[in-house]
């Protein structure tokens, strides 16, 4: 054990071991995590030891032999899709898998499908007679939905669809498993009965043989190429040349095209986008809090053992986390980790109530679901991409190494800030939901309880008068709620006046979207900080580990005020000096926090192998490891052909003719 | 650059389709043609070099660039008369190929720390080089994994006893012929990294490695044979060298985020999509405000940098005379002031670049985008040849010093030069914050101003936290470390402020007067979006009303309107040819779908139809279930 590291231990102001507990929602909950990472880390072939070093084919090929195990491996232990297990698998993983699109494939047949679709098709996926896929986006169009282009056209006499991919930007580009893999897929095309277009649909469509895999007639696919990660993933195209699927085969749960060709739907249409609204939610912890959440621990290890540079002559070399501009770096983003971790609890809750009405057909809370997975998603990816960016940064030089973890780390969670709705453009639906219920409220109409308080507009000053007066949460809260209310209003305020003057309202919308983005950022910043604060708050009877929450709270909430600065003194809300107090306040954190960062990122409990990094292992070991571990790299193992074929004679200077 | 593209022998297969081992032969292989064809077209002029080597390597780094880059040139600097004869021919010729190692596993930015050693042994006239520890590994040079026979290795010099700091020393390290790493040295290269695939940065370790006295670079400090040692005289010398290096970054910001540019603005003019107007055809993204919002800002830094680049190089060409004739006078604040920009830029063009790739969506991700290349090939800058943050601190150390010269009542000249208004305002009792400015929004030279009274006021701010401190505190350092924030701030905002005032005196050498228009809309767009990033500061400071900072908001929306029609030309004027991109979203003639498709098909899981994992793995595992 690196001595720096263990001192960093025994001063923990709480109990880590509890903390994790009440991280994972109780004891039971850690025991059961462990014993699925403990199964998984113990067998070699989930084993990612060398995954830095192998190349596209050879990533897919160990992510397709590791998703084929997982099903032994299930079996074996017992596991089930419904067990408490499951969750904590793709965890164990580090996602490092395949057929996670087979996964999403089967979701949205389950909530897209009739009861005899669901019969037919899930046992076929859950038993891997087929791998499916989930066909969406396509080269000219991604979140854009009704800009898709592929065509489904009823055909009466046979009773078939026939799908088209009439030019090249209709071609499907992107879906996971789909390059190489899958044998199905969900693809969303518009349906066209006797001419006429009723919207985007989804079909699931054969497009490889059950018997030796081969391309079935009309089907063009493969692999999309090298990407910045995700080399694991065979994402793939699609084309389609009058390929005919049954009239069964498209997912009619809310909507069905009968035999004589008449459409008929139930419910709203954007239902067939709940399938998305699932998948946003369930990547923030996955995709988005979970990476920062490791990049945190490696970044924040490494700097207590890291000794650079003497912060008092005589003295030995300082940790480089004792300097306060790397506090202001990793600090933040920590309290950002457990900020996210809190707001996806919120909001798994918030769905999991909403998805039970939409069974009961009943999808009055989808609008709000929608606005709040669409906001929540771009937030939290852009900034927890943001902060493993930093914590990247942060390492010096080593952190560009792929064996610091950080970098695939970062080129993978950058990604999802694309996927599943670019971030600009579901914050602009979000945007459009706060300035629909800010106008209800003016108007006095009800509107979901998330925004109630858009209605209550108390313009007036900030109280604070003094440092610690910004140390409470009820302060700071309604600084954020301040903000985004004027925000919205402000906005509103001005499509409505540019309405007035003549301009269509498409154009006002596009000549307000800056504001709008603000807007709805701020809105999703004002409910994270309020919900940190309810959470610190019901902690009221673990007092050890709420006092440390409650410093990361009021971290969160005052670098939020201290890096965006204007916002809030912009209508004097927060005077020039009040924001001097909310530096001082902010600071003064930093040196606080900085004493339990290490316990603190402990608590995540991520094992060496799951952190899969040289620099961020438990024990602090790092020159050693990064040492023995480059060693390790295949351009050491054998003699570089480079040498024989260009090096040599360039050597032996057999260019001396020059 | 006609002479690179068009030949046949530098063409290679799409570099993102091969592995590291492919990739680094290829950069080998083009660097040994490369040398030969310079020399054949008798091209010797380092900037002419220069653009060779970046069509070559379409500015990606190659196993060669320390050898050319920092071997060779420190030769020429630190090298005594006779061993520039034993070692700079051979070196010319590539006999000897070598790399320049200084960072270690332990230590980079802090050189002081470094930990290897060089002890003298003046019974064999011989140093005895060591790595007494795992951490004193040195760790990161380029092309010393594989490609290089020769390293100068900077090392603690111990000779009588004493150790008198840090200095070069050429080491051998293979063995001319069989190219096998000599005893006494271990040798080889440290793995994947994020980007750098071509390149083989190395490891060195050394165990009681002995050479020859005149191994040691003695061009200023020397030892002499009984181990005497004697002192170089000026230690402000090696400014020069680092002075120039951070001007090569600052242009390399410029550079790459023009690069980004190039793709993204014309990937958004060919991109159509959603809809603006009901009924009508689907839009280009550029013509969404958001989309606008995100790129147009940063074409103008791209423009803003390239002009700090070009001043900091004619800067440096400037005083380098002066150098040469030992008047060191300006090196400090020269110094200063590119570390900060090196930062302020590198930091900059970091995250521009990613927003580029963002705006591109999803293809961005896609290594057909191009854009990851660029980013992966950029970002280490934000640390190498100097961490970032501690650039800042350097920048801030020399503000703080200026600073205290004015309050003691000296006057500063030079870009701190503003600082001096603070004395004359402590005449008239004023805060400096109070001071008013009147600040015409539509006059870039009326924003300097307002940048200026910015900096001042941060400066200022952070000075007085530090007295604060200091006043608190017994430790000078404990102070400093508890104002770093506000000092890198201070130091952001007075590069930010040259920034805006290069920019805008170049406007005025604009003698067309079509291009001075774009020019002033640009500049002005740079200025007042860096306004509405950091109001904060503006309005704490009473630079700007809160009514201003709506107008600021206002314009920055209407500039990015009037720049629309010419974004295109804009980066078309960058002049990169497609194979220098490297992109197929940023091609010149805009036909991306059709070529996104036939690039994916060349992908190496396309090679065969059905893929090997299939009968492996898939097969039997349907059977089994």
């Amino acid at each position: 054990m690196n001595p720096d590291l263990a001192s960093e231990r025994q001063t923990a102001s709480f109990s880590v071991e509890k903390l994790t507990a009440w991280l994972d929602g109780g004891v039971e909950h850690t025991r059961i995590r462990r014993a699925v990472v403990e199964a998984i880390e113990c067998d070699p072939v989930f084993s990612r030891e060398n995954q830095y070093f192998q190349s596209q084919n050879e990533r897919y090929e160990a992510a397709v032999r590791k998703a084929v195990h997982l099903q032994k491996k299930m079996h074996e232990m017992g596991w089930t899709e419904n067990g408490p297990e499951f969750k904590y698998i793709y965890r164990a993983l580090s996602g490092d898998i395949a057929f996670l699109l087979h996964r999403i494939f089967t979701r949205s047949i389950s909530v897209l499908g009739s009861n005899k679709q669901i019969a037919k098709w899930i046992p076929l996926a859950t038993q891997f007679q087929l791998i499916g896929s989930y066909a969406q986006t396509e080269l000219g169009h991604g979140t854009y939905l009704q800009g898709l282009e592929t065509t489904a056209v009823f055909d009466i006499t046979t009773q078939e669809f026939t799908l088209n991919t009439p030019k090249i930007s209709a071609m499907k580009w992107w879906p996971g498993d789909m390059g190489r893999s899958a044998t199905h897929t969900v693809v969303f095309a518009q349906l066209y009965i006797h001419g006429k277009c009723y919207g985007v649909h989804p079909f699931i469509v054969q497009i490889r043989s059950l018997q030796d895999h081969s391309l079935c007639p009309g089907i063009t696919a493969g692999d999309i190429g090298p990407k910045m990660n995700f080399e694991h993933v065979d994402n793939g195209y699609l084309m389609l040349q009058n390929v005919r699927v049954p009239r069964e085969n498209m997912l009619n749960k809310f909507c069905e095209v009968q035999p004589d060709g008449t459409y008929v739907r139930w419910g709203s249409q954007k239902i067939n986008y709940f399938t998305m609204t699932t998948v946003r939610i369930s990547l923030i912890a996955d995709e988005a809090v979970i990476p920062l959440m490791k990049a945190c621990t490696i970044a924040i290890r490494y700097s207590v053992v890291r000794r650079q540079s003497k912060l008092k002559p005589g003295e030995q070399e300082a940790k480089i986390l004792d300097y306060q501009t790397q506090q202001e770096k990793l600090l933040p983003s920590l309290a950002a980790a457990y900020a996210f971790h809190f707001i996806n609890d919120y909001l798994q809750e918030l769905f999991d109530k909403g998805y039970k009405e939409i069974q009961r057909k009943n999808f009055d809370t989808l609008p709000e679901l929608h606005a709040f997975s669409s906001g929540f998603k771009a937030m939290v990816t852009q900034y927890c991409t943001s902060a493993v960016e930093i914590c990247l940064r942060a390492c010096g030089g080593h952190g560009y190494s792929l064996l610091s973890g950080l970098p695939s780390l970062y080129t993978r969670i950058v990604a999802s800030c694309i996927y599943e709705g670019e971030n600009t453009i579901l914050l602009l639906q979000t945007a459009r939901f706060l300035i629909k219920c800010f106008m209800a409220a003016s108007a006095g109409q009800p509107v979901p309880p998330s925004v109630t308080y858009l209605a209550a507009v108390k313009p007036g000053k900030c109280p604070a008068t003094n440092t610690s007066d910004f140390l409470s949460p009820d302060i700071y809260t309604e600084a954020y709620q301040h903000v985004a209310v004027r925000l919205t209003g402000s906005t509103a305020a001005k499509l409505q006046d540019l309405i007035q003057s003549g301009v269509k309202k498409h154009d006002a919308w596009n000549q307000c979207s800056v504001q709008l983005v603000q807007a709805a950022k701020a809105h999703c910043h004002y409910i994270t900080v309020k919900n940190f604060a309810e959470t610190v708050e019901k902690l009221k009877t673990k007092a050890g580990i709420q006092k440390i929450m409650k410093h990361l709270c009021d971290l969160f909430a005052l670098h939020g005020i201290f890096s965006n600065g204007g916002v809030f003194l912009h209508d004097g809300y927060i005077s020039g000096a009040q924001m001097d107090m909310v530096t001082a306040s902010y600071l003064d954190l930093l040196a606080v926090i900085r004493k339990d960062a290490v316990p603190l990122v402990d608590a995540f409990d991520f094992t060496d192998k799951s952190l899969n990094s040289a620099l961020g292992s438990y024990d602090g070991q790092v020159y050693q490891r990064l040492y023995e571990w480059a060693q390790k790299s295949p351009t050491n193992k054998q003699m570089s052909p480079a040498y024989e074929r260009y090096l040599k004679p360039l050597l032996h200077n057999t260019l001396s003719k020059l | 650059e006609a002479l690179v593209v068009n030949d046949p022998d530098f063409q290679h297969e799409d570099l993102n389709f091969l592995s590291r081992s492919q990739r680094y032969e290829q950069a080998i292989r083009k660097s040994s043609l490369m040398v030969m064809k310079l020399r054949e077209y008798g091209i010797a002029d380092p900037e002419e070099i220069y653009w060779f080597k970046s069509f070559v390597h379409r500015g990606r780094p190659e196993p060669l660039d320390l050898h050319l880059g920092m071997f060779l040139p420190t030769l020429l600097t630190q090298a005594t008369p006779e061993q520039q004869d034993r070692f700079f021919m051979p070196a010319w010729n590539l006999e000897i190929i070598g790399t320049y190692a200084q960072t270690e596993m332990g230590h980079g930015t802090h050189l002081r720390g470094l930990e290897t050693t060089a002890t003298y042994d003046p019974a064999t006239q011989e140093f005895i080089l060591n790595s007494p520890t795992v951490t004193s590994i040195k760790w990161w040079p380029g092309g010393l994994g594989k490609t290089s026979n020769h390293a100068i290795v900077l090392a603690q010099l111990y000779t009588q006893g004493q150790c008198k700091g840090l200095h070069a020393f050429i080491v051998p390290i293979r063995q001319l012929g069989t190219h096998e790493p000599l005893p006494g040295i271990t040798v080889g290269d440290i793995g994947p990294k994020f980007g750098y695939d071509e390149m083989d940065n190395g490891y060195l370790k050394m165990d009681n490695f002995r050479i020859p006295r005149e191994n040691m670079l003695m061009k200023y400090a020397q030892v002499e044979p009984d181990g005497t040692y004697v002192k170089p005289l000026s230690d402000k010398l090696t400014y020069g060298t680092m002075v120039f290096i951070r001007s090569l970054i600052v242009g390399d910001s410029a550079r790459s985020l023009s690069r980004a540019c190039t793709i993204a603005i014309r990937y958004s003019a060919v991109r159509h999509q959603s809809e603006l107007k009901p009924g009508e055809p689907e839009p280009q993204i550029l013509d969404y405000q958001t989309q606008q919002y995100k790129l147009f800002p940063l074409l103008a830094t791209a423009y803003a940098f390239h002009f700090v680049g070009a001043y900091i190089k004619d800067t440096y060409r400037r005083i380098s005379g002066d150098i040469n004739e030992g008047d060191l006078s300006e090196l400090p604040e020269l110094h200063a002031l590119t570390a900060g920009l090196k930062a302020f830029t590198s930091w900059t063009a970091n995250a521009g670049i990613e927003e580029c790739r963002m705006a591109c969506g999803g293809h961005g991700y896609s290594r057909c985008s191009g854009i990851p290349d660029i980013y992966v090939t950029f970002t280490p800058s934000c640390t190498y040849e100097g961490e970032n943050t501690v650039m800042m601190l350097q920048t801030a150390r020399f503000l703080v010093k200026s600073y205290t010269q004015v309050s003691s009542g000296q006057r500063v000249t030079g870009t701190v030069s503003y600082l001096n208004d603070l004395s004359r305002q402590r005449i008239q009792p004023q805060h400096v914050a109070a001071r008013t400015v009147t600040v015409r929004i539509n006059d870039p030279v009326s924003l300097v101003e307002a940048y200026k009274a910015r900096a001042a006021r941060l400066v200022e701010a952070a000075a007085k936290n530090l007295q604060a401190e200091l006043n608190h505190r017994k430790s000078k350092e404990d102070a400093w470390n508890r104002t770093s924030v506000d000092l890198v701030r201070a130091s952001e905002a007075h590069c930010h402020y040259v920034v805006v005032k290069l920019f805008t005196a170049k406007l005025s050498e604009i003698s067309n007067a079509a291009v001075r228009a774009v020019m002033t809309e640009l500049c002005l767009l740079y200025a007042l979006y860096g306004i509405s990033k950091n109001t904060g500061d503006f309005l704490q400071a009473g630079i700007l009303t809160n009514a201003q900072i709506t107008q600021v908001n206002q314009r920055v929306k209407e500039l990015l309107a009037i720049i629309r029609p010419n974004a295109v030309v804009l980066v078309d004027s960058f002049d990169f040819h497609d194979v220098h991109l490297g992109s197929v979203l940023g091609r010149y003639d805009g036909n991306v779908y059709e070529n996104m498709f036939e690039w994916a098909k060349k992908s190496p899981l396309n090679k065969t139809e059905v893929h090997e994992s299939f009968h492996k793995h898939l097969k039997p595992m349907q059977a089994k279930l």
